[in-house]
């Protein structure tokens, strides 16, 4: 059998326009500017004082997790549509990124929670809740990934799976919300009107850190694996 | 027309073989039971009927998922998947006819479920039933299709349950609360969304849950 010199090696993945380390650099500097923001520009919130400012980071990332999750969908309906190779190890990652993410969501609404309620769960919580059944949902999705061999029907699995999450999405909300009814009648209100000026600022400066954080994480996976299947194809050729 | 006779064939296929070999509804009920007769014992003698009513919706839906198991048990072991996807059919309609046959198991196991129910706890109102019917049609659709996706895998029954109970949370708080409020159109018409939803999904998902 002729061995494949290097150059008939599929070069798997795509060309970015944004170099990885350029991103690195804008991660970095959004997330300092979201950090100095948070911690020595915006003023205590009245009711709930310097505990508050979790809400800066805790919203954003389960904004950015939300985004992963719709993204993993996304390219996992670019999967099934157009048969693009690169899409399934793409959404792939970019659930891997969501489920991180909404691991950080649960953790730092329960210390909000135990700062603020003296508990580290509340099932009254209707943004907790949720996180917890899509943890559960996307953790079914690696048991799915890793139990089937590699190939064309793991991809359509996984893709298929990954769809029925942003259909999961939505009408979780709805239960959890039709839930609170028979199971927690109150609703905590979390802050009141004044919201404004530097905290707004701090807001969207954390939401675009968080953002190009995970994107920056998303890419980085993504050459790591690539570099991975690259090397093992390499290997094989050459065994 | 076609394609519901591909559906009807099928189906038909499936209570045949339940009726034949009696594999799956024995003990879909048998399981049913000994479930009430744990939770009695696990339910204090001072807790509600409305903790009685929680409990009916797990049983229901660990039975079906006890159902579900076996549903693609025959196809895998004979191996009539790979006929079933060559066959000149729409591949939905391999997803709707187990889905229907599913149905049909789960819905038996129910007419002897809930006077059993009511025997060791207490009655059903009408309600309730309208939630168990539209809770099985969501039950059905979503388990057979992850049941067909776990069937493919190496861990198999193992898989099921994973994938199949974050999908069903949203069922069981629509049945929970139709069965234990006042005004339960809400909680019905959640189910009705539900079920409508996802049966879309599935229908339109499933040709490639079972081709490459």
């Amino acid at each position: 059998m002729p061995r494949p010199g290097p150059a008939t090696i599929a070069a798997v993945g795509r060309r970015y326009r944004i170099p990885l380390p350029a991103l690195a650099g804008v991660s970095l500097a959004l997330v300092t500017g979201a950090l100095v923001l948070v911690f020595f520009v915006v003023p205590n919130d009245l009711n709930q004082g310097f505990s508050q400012r979790i809400f800066y980071f805790h919203v954003s990332i389960a904004f950015t997790a939300y985004a992963c999750f719709a993204a993993g969908a996304w390219k996992a309906l670019v999967h099934l549509w157009k048969r693009d190779p690169n899409a399934d190890l793409e959404s792939y990652v970019a659930i891997h990124q969501g489920v991180i993410f909404g691991v950080l969501v649960l953790v730092t609404g329960s210390i909000w929670a135990k700062i603020s309620w003296g508990h580290w769960w509340l099932w009254s919580e209707n943004q907790l809740v949720l996180f917890l059944v899509l943890f559960l949902f996307y953790a079914a999705y690696f048991m799915l990934r890793f139990s089937v061999d590699p190939g064309p029907q793991r991809a359509n699995l996984c893709a298929v799976y990954a769809l029925f999450g942003v259909v999961l999405i939505p009408v979780s909300f709805l239960a959890i919300r039709l839930a609170q009814k028979f199971i927690h009648p109150v609703v905590f209100t979390r802050h009141g009107a004044n919201f404004g000026g530097w905290m707004l600022v701090a807001y969207f400066v954390s939401q675009a850190a968080l953002l190009s954080l995970a994107y920056t994480l998303y890419r980085l996976e993504l050459s790591g694996k690539r570099l991975d299947a690259r090397l093992r194809e390499l290997r094989r050729a050459y065994a | 027309m076609n394609y519901f006779a591909d559906v009807r064939a099928l189906a038909r296929k499936d209570l045949l073989l339940e009726l034949r070999a009696r594999d799956t509804l024995p003990a879909m009920l048998l399981f049913v039971v000994a479930v009430f007769v744990v939770f009695h014992f696990s339910l204090p003698a001072s807790s509600s009927d409305l903790a009685a009513n929680g409990l009916l919706w797990v049983a229901i839906v660990f039975t079906a998922l006890l159902g579900l198991g076996r549903a693609f048990v025959p196809e895998r072991e004979q191996r009539v998947f790979d006929g079933l996807v060559l066959a000149p059919s729409d591949r939905s309609a391999i997803w709707l006819a187990k889905s229907v046959a599913t149905f049909v198991f789960l819905a038996l196991a129910e007419v002897l479920a809930l006077p059993v129910f009511a025997l060791f706890f207490h009655g059903v109102d009408g309600s309730t039933v309208a939630a168990i019917v539209l809770a099985d049609v969501g039950i059905c659709a979503v388990g057979t299709f992850v049941g067909a996706m776990a069937v493919v895998t190496r861990a198999r029954e193992l898989l099921l349950p994973l994938l199949f109970l974050p999908l069903a949370i949203p069922i069981l708080i629509g049945g929970v609360g139709a069965s234990v409020v006042d005004a339960p159109r809400r909680y019905l018409a959640f189910l009705g969304l539900y079920d409508a939803l996802f049966a879309l999904v599935c229908w339109a998902a499933f040709e490639y849950v079972v081709t490459e």
